[in-house]
């Protein structure tokens, strides 16, 4: 299995009936591809929309129908439009029950850097830093290393996007989860040993005696 | 509401003016009043909105023409001249979170001097702001934002100034409408007064001060 389908699936487990999630750009975005079919999920998109459905049919986008990057996408049954005063109030008032994002560093008190890279990507927060002060749960969805090196570190060394810790990262190696500010290996992929796991953190993990492997 | 002819709008526009922009990348920006600003070069602007868009689209095209002098936006990411410009000190960027611009705005139009909130704390955007503790919690006071002028991008019009928007083109339209001192409006529909049910009016009409009527 590829490791972003490992990640999406795996996330995909999360989501229950009625739930409002927002889905960032990338992984994340997979996410909706794993749900059971028939499970009403409201994924909410943040220039305005709640029940945003698939990308549109060749020849039937519309202009003023669009997700948070800018690309056309689809409404569903039941959806709903807003301005961005109303979408934010979602987000940062308490009504958003899930966001799944990216992360460029997780350290191991839960805290997440995913906005910038000071000199080299300034794209800006948008909606990050509300998301995750935020949000009743956060979730990241990102690859365990880049370029070799394990994105969950023992301190962030990038600008932090909020004091609030993330609830969860799932990578194509492991499930861990920041309960008590601390990083606690909760899965493993199938076929990835504890051992593997330990080797590619930076950051120390609390291993429980059992440690399931995903059930994917 | 008065209905203005294009030109005239933007000739109204002086130059180091402050500009709300309404507008998501692009989707619902009022892109005939970005094109006359360009035409009639007006310069040192000071531009408000949710993002810089892309080069040729919506604020980017402004950016492009190097008519902004501040830009005070939560994304640049698609913006490659924007992050340039940045870089090479030639456009001054505030970078503020998505969700706090929008209720700076809110702000400015509701006659709040500002908002409290947790986003931003312990974060770079939290650098020369106040904290406050309020029912035991910490925030970061965050100041109200007003403007010169909002542009704004509305789905339908009446001949009174009555604005409805479309789906995402919605986004800071109706925030902007109500945080600057002039607004000028154009909408891809201009309908007679009645067309427009009560309960489809966003904006009402008393805050639109001009609209530009349709080619």
């Amino acid at each position: 299995m590829e490791p972003q389908t490992i990640i999406a699936k795996r996330i995909a487990q999360e989501l229950t009936p009625g739930m409002l999630v927002n889905l960032g750009i990338g992984i994340p975005t997979l996410v909706a591809n794993y749900l059971p079919a028939g499970m009403q999920v409201f994924f909410q998109s943040e220039n305005g929309l709640i029940g945003t459905g698939s990308i549109p049919e060749e020849g039937m986008a519309h202009p003023t129908l669009t997700d948070a990057s800018g690309r056309p996408v689809t409404a569903l049954p039941g959806a709903s439009t807003f301005d961005s005063a109303m979408s934010f109030g979602l987000i940062r008032g308490g009504h958003l029950d899930l966001t799944v994002l990216g992360a460029l560093q997780v350290d191991e008190a839960g805290l997440l850097a995913n906005w910038m890279i000071p000199n080299k990507m300034v794209p800006g927060m948008g909606g990050a830093m509300d998301l995750v002060s935020g949000a009743k749960r956060v979730i990241v969805a990102m690859q365990h290393t880049a370029k070799g090196a394990s994105k969950i570190v023992k301190k962030c060394t990038l600008p932090i996007t909020a004091t609030r810790p993330v609830d969860m990262v799932v990578t194509e190696l492991a499930v861990i989860k920041f309960d008590d500010g601390r990083a606690t290996l909760l899965e493993t992929a199938p076929g990835v040993s504890r051992a593997q796991v330990a080797a590619a953190t930076e950051a120390e993990l609390i291993m429980p005696a059992h440690i399931p492997e995903m059930s994917l | 509401m008065q209905p203005i002819p294009l030109e005239q709008s933007v000739k109204m526009i002086p130059d180091g003016a402050s500009l709300m922009v309404g507008g998501f990348l692009g989707v619902g920006t009022p892109e005939r009043i970005v094109d006359e600003i360009v035409r009639q070069k007006k310069r040192d602007l000071t531009v408000i909105a949710n993002d810089t868009a892309t080069p040729n689209k919506g604020v980017g095209k402004l950016v492009s023409a190097k008519l902004v002098r501040k830009a005070i936006v939560s994304h640049i990411g698609l913006n490659p001249e924007t992050q340039r410009q940045m870089m090479a000190g030639e456009l001054e960027v505030e970078l503020v979170p998505q969700g706090t611009l929008i209720e700076r705005i809110r702000a400015g139009g509701y006659g709040l001097g500002g908002i409290l909130t947790r986003t931003g704390l312990g974060t770079p955007v939290e650098l020369g702001k106040q904290r406050i503790k309020a029912d035991g919690k910490l925030y970061l006071l965050e100041l109200a934002l007003r403007a010169d002028f909002a542009l704004v991008q509305a789905f339908i019009a009446d001949y009174l100034g009555n604005l409805g928007y479309a789906l995402t083109a919605r986004n800071f339209n109706p925030v902007i409408a109500l945080a600057a001192e002039i607004v000028i409006a154009s909408a891809d529909n201009i309908v007679p007064v009645g067309v427009l049910a009560p309960d489809h009016v966003v904006t009402p009409a008393p805050v639109v001060d001009y609209l530009i009527p349709n080619a």
